[in-house]
């Protein structure tokens, strides 16, 4: 026992004499619990700078003819938003906010296996910011996301380096959480802590870092290749030397598929917390859940070419990739169906987090069947570069990872503040942001059907009730999304105390007072049950004694 | 990552706070989110393991060109391989191998607590890896001498001999491959194009990308164990503790190990 000593005093507590002091306690701090607060503010800000650059796009789709922004304008507004929102919101947001808070006290730990590395990667991801931030500063980057070569090689005359060393970096901050959510999963785990009395939260995340850890060097040696051959003019992808720009496809795409299970699974662990809390049962086939992230992390890597249908490789590697990408639907509707047997007889509660939490399975099963139309070659073929992929990409990442992420911040919001966000007005917003979601996104998929393609800012007259419907709906998202960042700010001060289990949950994070003391634990706590030891009546009990205003 | 001693929280907790728990019972190099010195080292060692799969997996990226391009240019990569300085890249390589050695010989002085005989092995480990580094450069100004037109880069720096024929193999718009001796199958294939580059480039660019993010390595790799080195004088590591040690020591086997790789990838194809 090494701290059993110190005085238990909740993380956010300070005794500094002076704003100096304060400042740089928390920009020195180790504590894995400020740090993820660090990432907090971060991760949002850039939410906020990407959602205004997809505004802009949203605004200027509006009419047919391109009236706002010049065609070189447009693409790089909808590229500073598929960067920003990618790298620097989606990729880190649930890992580095909601993971770097929960997984130590989850595990039943005083802190990740290593804090310094921890407090590094934020350094990382704001260095990469900022690398990124100046880009656009400098007159933005025309690539799109995906950086294509030759196009970001030797055609953009936009700061791509700029761009390319910004996603770079936040790489590097990336692989750090990885490192350290594997070693902390497997080496700091309380006694009794087993792997299959571990939150699924703590599986999904292990899924992700394993993921993070194999895939992101790839994209980061992909990246700095394509950087190279900017800088001295010669390069590996350079057709004019015998290379190949498609093997950049392969090499971006071993990354950029396996990154889109980075965003959703830690979304999917999130759900499953949110599902069994608010159900008052015992979540449905654990260990179906828990391998299927697994099953999701492996798979994830072989499906990458059904990006490239169209990209001129052969036939038959198409329907390998086309057969392995149904594969993956396998373990993602074991989840679905096994969140929805949870729901079954259990007795369910519609607070803020639970609204999220079926949002996103409603969302995630039209993004995820969507998927499944587009990894048959044929249907891919005639949608490819349409709206319609952009539709089903955003019901995923969005309808998906931010329902998941915004879930968790509410259902978290006590343990990590000490306080109560606003109900009423946390239900609203969630179901603003449900109606505004679908209302922006849905059109997009009748749009692509109809052959709207993508990365265009001007379109013919025919389109223009589903875009202007579509605009109309991102309006709603902005608001269903600027509300919970005005009641929640407001909760800190204003907001009633918590107490230490204010959703009467399962898991050690509720064991300790909300906010958590600085070292987590004073005793290291044994476990001794499962995951979700919710007693057998408990969901019955709930239900006899439910009355206006009960708290679940 | 681990490898000194932290007093963890103690911005946030206050120095008082830390005064009064001491270290007692345990040694100084124990931080204090761990509970025993056991889970320290398994999660210090375990954190190196899953850095070095991320590591294997950066230089995957370009093993990966390098098997793509390889399959498209067989007979060019023969060729190019012939003008690589092979004698060089083998002392190279005898050179890197000693050093893995020695940093394993290390490893096991410290795990003895043998400070003196861990001290000199370090250094050894040390002077390999300028040596190294030294040919390596070495290698590289030969290649740059020769776009200058000098047969070595001593040459170079005296106005000495010039080279005879024209050979430029730094990739750029210099590059120039020499004739060919004789016509080979590549020739009949790859005739090359006005206003084109020639495939040759692309070998050589794959040869110094990869072997100078292997030196950028090697770098990192030589601050490491030059820590290691100031520590183990300062006397840190003793039998009970010699992690920072054992895993510096994984690093450098990885640095080894990618060379090994290298070495027959670019060095002897033909």
């Amino acid at each position: 026992m090494a701290t059993t000593a110190l005085p238990s005093r909740g993380y956010l507590e300070d005794d500094t004499p002076t704003v100096w002091a304060w400042i740089k306690s928390w920009l020195f701090t180790v504590d894995h619990k400020r740090i993820a607060i660090l990432y907090l503010l971060a991760i949002n800000f850039y939410f906020l700078l990407g959602g205004l650059a997809a505004s802009v796009v949203r605004i200027e789709l509006i009419t047919p003819q391109g009236d706002l922004l010049s065609s070189d304008l447009y693409n790089r507004a909808f590229t500073l938003h598929g960067i920003i929102m990618v790298f620097f919101f989606l990729i880190p947001g649930i890992p580095a906010v909601l993971g770097n808070f929960l997984i130590p006290l989850m595990v039943g730990a005083r802190d990740m296996a290593f804090p310094r590395l921890n407090l590094f990667s934020w350094y990382l991801y704001m260095i990469g910011g900022i690398f990124a931030l100046s880009a656009a500063v400098f007159g933005g980057v025309d690539t799109g996301w995906t950086f294509y070569t030759p196009f970001s090689s030797t055609y953009s005359n936009s700061n791509v380096i700029l761009t390319i060393a910004g996603a770079f970096v936040m790489g590097f901050s990336s692989i750090a959480t990885g490192v350290n959510f594997i070693v902390t999963t497997h080496t700091m785990r309380a006694p009794g802590l087993t792997w299959f009395r571990l939150p699924l939260f703590v599986w999904s995340s292990y899924a992700t870092s394993l993921i993070i850890v194999l895939a992101t060097p790839v994209v980061g040696i992909t990246l700095l290749l394509v950087a190279i051959e900017r800088i001295w003019g010669v390069g590996i992808f350079d057709p004019a030397l015998g290379g190949d720009p498609l093997l950049f496809q392969h090499l971006f795409w071993f990354y950029s598929h396996p990154a889109v299970y980075i965003m959703i699974l830690p979304g999917f662990g999130v759900i499953s917390e949110l599902i069994s809390t608010f159900s008052r049962k015992r979540i449905f086939g654990y260990e179906f859940i828990a391998f299927s992230s697994m099953a999701i992390a492996i798979i994830g890597f072989l499906v990458w070419g059904h990006h490239m249908f169209v990209s001129g490789q052969s036939v038959y590697a198409g329907l390998v990739f086309s057969f392995i990408t149904m594969l993956v639907a396998i373990p993602s509707a074991i989840k679905v169906f096994n969140w929805t047997a949870t729901l079954y007889k259990g007795s369910i509660s519609y607070r803020t987090p639970m609204l999220y939490a079926l949002g996103f399975i409603g969302l995630f099963v039209i993004g995820g069947l969507t998927g499944i139309f587009l990894g048959v070659v044929a249907i891919d073929i005639h949608v490819t570069d349409t709206y319609f992929v952009v539709a089903h990409f955003h019901y995923v990442m969005v309808g998906g990872t931010i329902m998941a992420y915004l879930g968790g911040i509410h259902f978290w919001w006590p343990k990590m503040t000490g306080r109560m966000y606003n109900e009423v007005w946390g239900g609203i917003s969630a179901l603003i942001i449900f109606v505004g979601f679908n209302m922006t996104f849905f059109p997009q998929f009748v749009l692509g059907y109809l052959g709207m393609p993508r990365r265009y800012h001007v379109y013919p007259q025919e389109f223009q009730v589903l875009h202007v419907l579509s605009s109309a709906g991102s309006t709603v998202l902005a608001i269903g999304f600027i509300i919970p960042l005005v009641y929640l700010t407001l909760s800190l001060w204003k907001g009633k105390l918590a107490g230490d289990n204010p959703w009467d949950a399962t898991g050690l994070e509720w064991t300790v007072s909300s906010p958590p003391p600085a070292h987590n634990f004073d005793e290291i706590p044994v476990v001794t049950t499962e995951a979700y030891a919710y007693p057998p009546e408990a969901a019955e009990r709930d239900a006899a004694a439910w009355r206006p205003g009960s708290p679940l | 990552m681990a490898t000194t001693t932290t007093t963890q929280g103690s911005e946030v907790q206050g120095h008082e706070a830390h005064a009064d728990h001491g270290h007692a019972g345990h040694g100084r190099e124990l931080q204090h989110h761990f509970e025993t010195p056991q889970q320290q080292k398994e999660a210090a060692t375990l954190g190196m393991w899953v850095f070095l799969v991320t590591e294997l997996m950066l230089f995957g990226g370009i093993f990966m060109a390098y098997a793509v391009y390889r399959w498209a240019f067989p007979d060019i990569w023969a060729e190019a391989a012939h003008h690589l300085n092979t004698p060089l890249g083998a002392v190279n390589t005898v050179v890197l191998l000693v050093s893995s050695l020695t940093v394993a010989l290390a490893v096991n002085a410290a795990e003895e607590g043998r400070k003196q005989r861990l001290i000199r092995l370090l250094g050894v480990t040390m002077v390999l890896g300028v040596a190294f580094l030294g040919i390596k450069a070495y290698e590289y100004s030969e290649k740059f001498a020769h776009c200058a037109g000098y047969k070595t880069p001593i040459a170079w720096a005296t106005s000495g001999t010039p080279l005879g024929e024209t050979e430029c193999l730094v990739p750029g718009r210099a590059f120039v491959f020499p004739e060919a001796h004789g016509t080979t199958a590549a020739d009949v294939h790859n005739e090359v194009t006005p206003g084109q580059g020639s495939p040759y480039q692309l070998f050589y660019l794959l040869y110094f990308i990869s072997t100078g993010l292997h030196a950028v390595h090697m770098l990192i790799g030589l601050s490491i164990v030059g820590m290691l080195t100031f520590m183990a004088v300062r006397g840190v590591f003793t039998a009970a503790y010699s992690t920072p040690v054992e895993i510096g020591g994984l690093y450098w086997h990885l640095i080894d190990i990618i060379w090994v790789f290298l070495f027959p990838l670019f060095y002897l194809v033909h």
